[in-house]
């Protein structure tokens, strides 16, 4: 996972004006708008440029739910994915439906509750049980998104972590305040844990 | 005196009207001005929407803010101005194939929203301004241009609909109960929520003619005979109603109004915000 | 009338396109919206609802369509800035009172959010399928001004103008956006102040006042609002200065090129035109709405591959700015016309063009929003290896 552990905005020269395009994509429901809207509050923030877009169909629970966020110092024209340099899939579904678009060299990060069948050959991910987790630790199913917006993040370092812990904060109502924090948290420590397996190898 | 009371809400310069000889429009417009001057009524402040048909070229004539829209729209107009200035009395004159034809969504929806408006409904029975069609309320059986053969709808039962919509006050005169309107008029316009006043008026030149009452004079001996007062329909039988006028305040309730609530909602942010500053 | 106020928010930050118009309508000052729920337009009568009624403004939402532009022209006669928001099969309602707006002068603004028709087609998917209805949609000769956006920021700042030319020439303005930039969330620099225009108040006194006459150099009547004693007439029906029917041919004919001299007479001023490197381009990209994005895209991919190619952008789509392609350079010899349609702008560019032009269009109606890729194949295409 060599390209997820560095700055990819700074070390990809690949990407024209150092753009990174992020697909989340999953189930209607699953929190998959709020993570991609946090992130690219996030990359405001830190004075990038973002934008986000999403495909739905017409249920507002279940159904393919796909939301797109391109990161860039620069002006961002086109505003969608061309090619997906890091994708986050919730379910199985989302997964393979995405697969065929990831860049050659992206990196996928995935929930391994839904995904059951990862593709044969998938080089640079990172399976974690977010959905377990948010029941488990939180009791609450509806934070996984933000244990895996936090592994998203902990890994790629397409935004800093205290700014999207400063940007969370500001996008969620006081009462879930708390609840979604020690989410993001716990996927950081997801990331960390990953990282530091990368390091030992 | 009765002339001299409602000249002055007209606009002479745009008279002679448009109206046939024998038509009744004139006697619900003069009946619709005198309960406004009964009123009192600031005439700056005072609407008049129409929409399109016979009775509503009566926007045109009467010296009042007015507004002269499209086929079946004026209530949705009049909710706009009315919105937009609670404090202006806003008055909807219509015909029956505007209001309960091309118009029916919007009668009922104002009337379930109880907006503050007084709809007066001029009914001829037919189509007037393109030669006698058959309208909602065109009684079943009677010959039309596009009836040839007699109506084989249903007429709606206006009041009853507005009623159920959620009207707060319902009224039916008739051309030959002139007299009568004003009143009705006084009260719908006194009512704060939606008001139906349905004046039955004759329009011999189609409907007359293609029904056996091509006089102006037998439309208003049919709008007599067939007229019951309210007092007098609670003694009768279903059976014995069928076909009959019922004239008279026919249903009045209290319910919120749209415009104050709207009001209450504006004011509650507007309390707040003081108390914050 | 024309003031300078600073908005209520002056800052970056993340915005959805939808509700960018709304913070625009309510900054340039409009109070009254009436709407019915439609996707993808929605996301403006929520954030309305919401915020009208804590600025003394009001929002209904109406029965259907034709209720809810019935309910603005109310309105707007009675003082109010007005907007209703909706999407093709609700616009296809409007259609009629479109038409009462534009001929009985009453300022309002219509925001169109194009989604994949026809009838109920595609309701998330973009598309830019409504370009001609938003022109000729309503019945009889009429004038219109439509406005495109491309960004977030073009969806605030086109919505200012769309009400500052509305009031200005007392006219149905209709906003135009796409699925792609109503829903998109990006950064928007929200100005520190903004211009504003109201309409200009009658300076007769009642006794003497006509409602649609117009002072001598002007071309736009000074409407009174209603309940501020002008007790004056407005009708559906060909009217004369004084606002009563005429069926006189010399009062229609007066009455219909004045409407439509209003607008042309104002080009300069409402017409929103950007180009990049036409000056050595051998094809030049056109396009409005989201496939801006899109032509940007591919015209930078273009470049990189050594074709010269520049492009232009219009935010006005209505009236048409036939002016750009008639000054073209020129070492330009083949205009491409993006759009998400089977093609409508590109018929308006080849009535434009000089003959010597030669017009061309990438026309994607697929429910996808157009890709780079997509107009770079059409570029190498009409490019004939002139490198």
């Amino acid at each position: 996972m060599e390209n997820l552990s560095k700055d990819s905005l700074k070390k990809n020269p690949e990407f024209p004006k150092d753009r990174l395009e992020i697909c989340i994509s999953g189930s209607g429901g699953q929190g998959i708008l709020l993570a991609g809207i946090v992130l690219a509050k996030a990359a405001l923030r830190e004075g990038k440029n973002a934008t986000q877009t999403q495909s739905y169909g017409p249920e507002s629970r279940g159904g393919a739910s796909r939301c797109e966020v391109v990161i860039s110092r620069g002006e961002i024209d086109y505003p969608k994915i061309m090619k997906i340099d890091l994708l986050l899939a919730l379910t199985q579904e989302a997964l393979q439906k995405q697969l065929p678009n990831l860049r050659q060299d992206g990196s996928t990060i995935y929930d391994s509750v839904f995904v059951k069948e990862p593709p044969p050959g998938l080089k640079n991910f990172l399976a974690v049980p977010f959905t377990q987790i948010a029941i488990e630790k939180f009791q609450n199913v509806l934070v996984a998104n933000m244990v895996a917006l936090g592994a998203l993040v902990g890994i790629s370092h397409v935004v800093s972590r205290e700014t999207v812990k400063t940007t969370l904060l500001s996008s969620v109502r006081q009462n879930f305040q708390e609840i979604n924090l020690k989410a993001l948290q716990r996927g950081f420590e997801e990331a960390d844990r990953y990282l530091a397996e990368k390091e030992k190898k | 005196m009765a002339v001299a009371d409602i000249q002055k809400y007209l606009r002479s310069n745009r008279l002679p009207h448009i109206w046939c000889p024998g038509c009744g429009n004139g006697i619900v417009l003069g009946g619709v001005l005198r309960g406004v001057d009964k009123l009192q009524l600031d005439p700056n402040k005072v609407v008049v929407v129409s929409g399109i048909g016979c009775s509503s070229r009566s926007a045109g004539y009467v010296d009042f803010n007015t507004l002269h829209t499209a086929h079946g729209r004026a209530i949705p107009f009049a909710t706009g101005v009315k919105l937009a200035r609670p404090d202006l009395t806003v008055i909807v004159i219509t015909g029956d194939g505007d209001l309960a034809a091309i118009g029916g969504n919007h009668f009922i929806h104002a009337a379930r929203r109880n907006m503050d408006l007084t709809v007066v409904v001029f009914n001829n029975s037919t189509y007037g301004m393109t030669s006698g069609q058959y309208s909602p309320l065109t009684p079943a059986g009677a010959i039309a241009a596009t009836a040839p053969y007699g109506n084989l709808e249903r007429a709606f039962d206006m009041g009853r609909l507005a009623e159920a919509a959620g009207a707060t006050y319902v009224a039916r005169s008739t051309t030959f109960h002139a007299l009568q309107i004003p009143d009705l008029i006084v009260a719908a316009i006194q009512n704060k929520g939606f008001s139906l006043v349905e004046v039955i008026a004759g329009c011999p030149v189609y409907y007359g003619r293609m029904n056996k009452m091509s006089a102006p004079a037998d439309m208003l001996k049919w709008q007599k005979e067939n007229a019951v007062s309210v007092q007098q329909a609670g003694n009768m039988t279903p059976e014995q109603l069928k076909g009959k006028h019922i004239i008279g305040e026919l249903f009045r309730r209290q319910a919120p109004e749209y415009t104050e609530e709207y009001g209450k909602l504006i004011q509650r942010f507007t309390q707040e915000k003081s108390r914050v500053s | 009338m024309s003031h300078v106020i600073p908005p209520v928010s002056a800052q970056a930050m993340l915005m959805q396109g939808n509700e960018a118009c709304a913070q625009a309508a309510l900054d340039v000052g409009m109070r009254f919206f009436a709407g019915y729920p439609i996707t993808p337009s929605t996301e403006i009568a929520e954030a309305l609802a919401e915020r009208l009624p804590k600025v003394g403004g009001t929002f209904i939402q109406m029965e259907d369509e034709i209720a809810s532009i019935g309910a603005i022209l109310g309105a707007s006669l009675a003082g109010r800035k007005s907007m209703t928001a909706t999407s093709g099969p609700g616009f296809s309602l409007m259609q009629e009172l479109i038409g009462l707006g534009c001929l009985c002068e009453i300022p309002c603004v219509i925001v169109n959010v194009q989604r994949g028709g026809p009838s109920t087609g595609l309701p998330t998917a973009p598309a830019q399928g409504d370009i001609m209805q938003a022109r000729w949609g309503t019945h009889g000769d009429h004038p219109i001004v439509v406005l495109s956006p491309s960004s977030v920021t073009e969806m605030y700042e086109l919505t200012v103008a769309a009400f500052n030319i509305a009031e200005a020439l007392r006219n149905p303005v209709i906003l135009l956006p796409d699925e792609i930039i109503a829903h998109m969330r990006e950064k928007i620099q929200i100005p520190e102040t903004i211009k504003i225009v109201d309409r200009l108040k009658p300076d007769q006194p009642p006794e003497k006042y006509k409602p649609y006459a117009i002072k001598e150099g002007e071309l736009v009547p000074r409407l009174a609002n209603f309940g501020e004693g002008y007790r004056f007439n407005v009708t559906s029906l060909i009217h004369d200065e004084t606002g009563f029917p005429s069926g006189s041919p010399q009062v229609t004919e007066t009455l219909l090129k004045r409407l439509m001299q209003k607008v042309e007479s104002s080009r300069k001023e409402i017409t929103f035109v950007e180009s990049r490197d036409l000056e050595d381009a051998r094809v030049v990209l056109f396009s409005c709405g989201s496939t801006v994005r899109s032509m940007k895209e591919a015209a930078r991919e273009a470049r990189q591959k050594g074709l010269k190619v520049g492009w232009i952008k219009t935010g006005t789509v209505w009236p048409f700015p036939d002016e750009v392609f008639q000054n073209l350079p020129p070492n330009v010899k083949t205009v491409l016309v993006c759009e998400m349609n089977l093609g409508m702008l590109v018929h308006e560019v080849r009535r434009s063009a000089p003959d010597r032009i030669r017009v061309e269009s990438v026309a994607i109606a697929n429910g996808c929003f157009i890709t780079p890729q997509e107009i770079v194949s059409g570029i190498e295409t009409v490019y004939e290896g002139g490198r």
